[in-house]
C-alpha cells in the first residue's frame, strides 16, 4: 500500500487560514488501511480544524467526504457537483490522489493534509515498512523475494558494502542489511547460484530516473 | 449507547467538545477486566491522542480524562465525577464556549441596535 503520515495540525491550520468554507476529502484506499486518510481521519481532522478555528473566534464550514479512491476519475467526478461551492479542498489521500483532484478541479485550490510516505507493508498494527520503490524492473526471483533496491540503503546490486556489520546497516542500527537478508534467504532456499545471475548493471531508465512514468494498456483502451 | 469504551474513537470525543462540552470524562472498566479483552486499553490510547489534539489547538488536555472503574464501585464513580467537575469548574468554560458566548453577545447587541 501507499503509506503516509499526518501533517502537523499547526501546518494544516496555516494552510486553511485564508478560507472559511472547505472540503476535507479522504480516500477509502491505502490511506484508510494505514489510518491516515480514511473516513475516521476525515472526521477527526474536520473536528480539530472546526474547534481550533472557533476557539480563535473565526468559524469555518467544512464538508466531510470520503471517496472510494481519489486516484480514479469515476470516483473523483462525484465531487464535481459541489466542489466549486467551496473555497478549497484539503485532501488526506496520497500525493497521487491530491494531484488528481487538482487536475480535475482546476479552479479550486488543493491542500495536502498528509505527507505521503512509501510503498510498504503492515509489519504489525501501527507499524509500516518500505518494501518497493517501483523501479520498473523486478529482480525478486533472483534475490529470494527481498528487494535490493529498497532493502539496501545504497540500492546495491552485487552484495553488501563494507558498512554491513553483523547483519546491520551502517545507516541505522535498526535497519537490517538488505544484502545479508538476501544471502541468508538464498542459502535457506538453496538458491545461492542466483547470486551470480544478477545483471552486470541495472538500467534505471524504467525507474524514476527516466522521468514521470506512464503505463499504456492498449487492450484496455 | 456504547457497549464498551473500545467503541469510542477520537472523532466522538472531539464531537462532544464541538457540541459544547467543557470537559469529557471517559469511564471504562478496570484494566485487565474488559469483557471485550482490550476495549478499555484501546480507549485509553484514543483518549491520549485526543489529549495531544486538544493541547495543540489550545483547548487544553486537562479537559478530557479517562477513569477505570468496576460496575460495583458506585461511590467511587460519584467521587471521580465530583473530582472531574471540580477540575473543569476551575478551568472554566472551554475556549469554544467562550467564543460562542462572545459571538452571541455581539449578535444580541447588533440585533438590539
Amino acid at each position: 500500500m501507499i503509506t503516509g503520515t499526518p501533517k502537523p495540525i499547526g501546518e494544516i491550520l496555516e494552510m486553511v487560514e485564508p478560507y472559511d468554507k472547505i472540503i476535507v476529502a479522504g480516500c477509502h484506499g491505502c490511506v484508510t488501511v494505514c489510518r491516515v486518510g480514511g473516513e475516521k481521519e476525515v472526521q477527526v481532522l474536520a473536528s480539530t480544524i472546526r474547534l481550533a478555528r472557533e476557539a480563535g473566534g473565526r468559524k469555518i464550514e467544512i464538508k466531510e467526504v470520503s471517496l472510494e479512491r481519489q486516484c480514479d476519475p469515476e470516483y473523483v467526478e462525484l465531487m464535481r457537483p459541489y466542489v466549486e461551492d467551496y473555497q478549497a479542498v484539503l485532501s488526506i489521500a496520497c500525493g497521487a490522489g491530491i494531484q488528481f483532484l487538482a487536475e480535475k478541479f482546476t479552479v479550486t485550490p488543493l491542500l495536502p493534509g498528509i505527507n505521503t510516505g512509501f510503498l510498504g507493508v503492515t509489519e504489525r498494527q501501527g507499524e509500516w515498512a518500505e518494501r518497493c520503490q517501483g523501479c520498473g524492473d523486478c529482480v525478486l526471483h533472483l534475490t529470494g523475494g527481498i528487494c535490493p533496491v529498497t532493502r539496501c540503503a545504497k540500492s546495491l546490486f552485487h552484495g553488501p558494502c563494507g558498512g554491513s556489520v553483523q547483519g546491520v546497516c551502517e545507516v541505522d542500527k535498526d535497519i537490517k542489511c538488505g544484502w545479508q537478508l538476501i544471502i541468508d534467504r538464498l542459502k535457506a532456499l538453496d538458491q545461492m547460484d542466483n547470486y551470480g545471475k544478477l545483471k552486470p548493471y541495472k538500467g534505471w531508465s524504467s525507474a524514476r530516473d527516466g522521468g514521470p512514468r506512464r503505463i499504456l494498456r492498449e487492450d484496455m483502451i | 449507547m456504547l457497549p464498551c469504551t473500545g467503541r469510542i474513537d477520537e472523532a466522538l470525543l472531539l464531537k462532544a467538545f464541538e457540541n459544547g462540552a467543557d470537559g469529557v470524562m471517559v469511564v471504562g472498566c478496570l484494566e485487565g477486566d474488559c469483557h471485550y479483552v482490550n476495549g478499555n486499553i484501546r480507549a485509553r490510547a484514543r483518549v491520549e491522542r485526543v489529549y495531544g489534539i486538544l493541547e495543540t489547538i489550545n483547548i487544553g488536555p486537562d479537559r478530557i480524562r479517562m477513569y477505570n472503574l468496576s460496575a460495583g464501585e458506585g461511590s467511587k464513580f460519584a467521587a471521580y465525577a465530583n473530582e472531574f467537575v471540580e477540575q473543569i469548574l476551575e478551568l472554566g468554560p472551554s475556549p469554544i464556549n467562550v467564543a460562542r458566548t462572545s459571538t452571541d453577545g455581539i449578535t444580541s447587541q447588533e440585533e438590539a441596535a
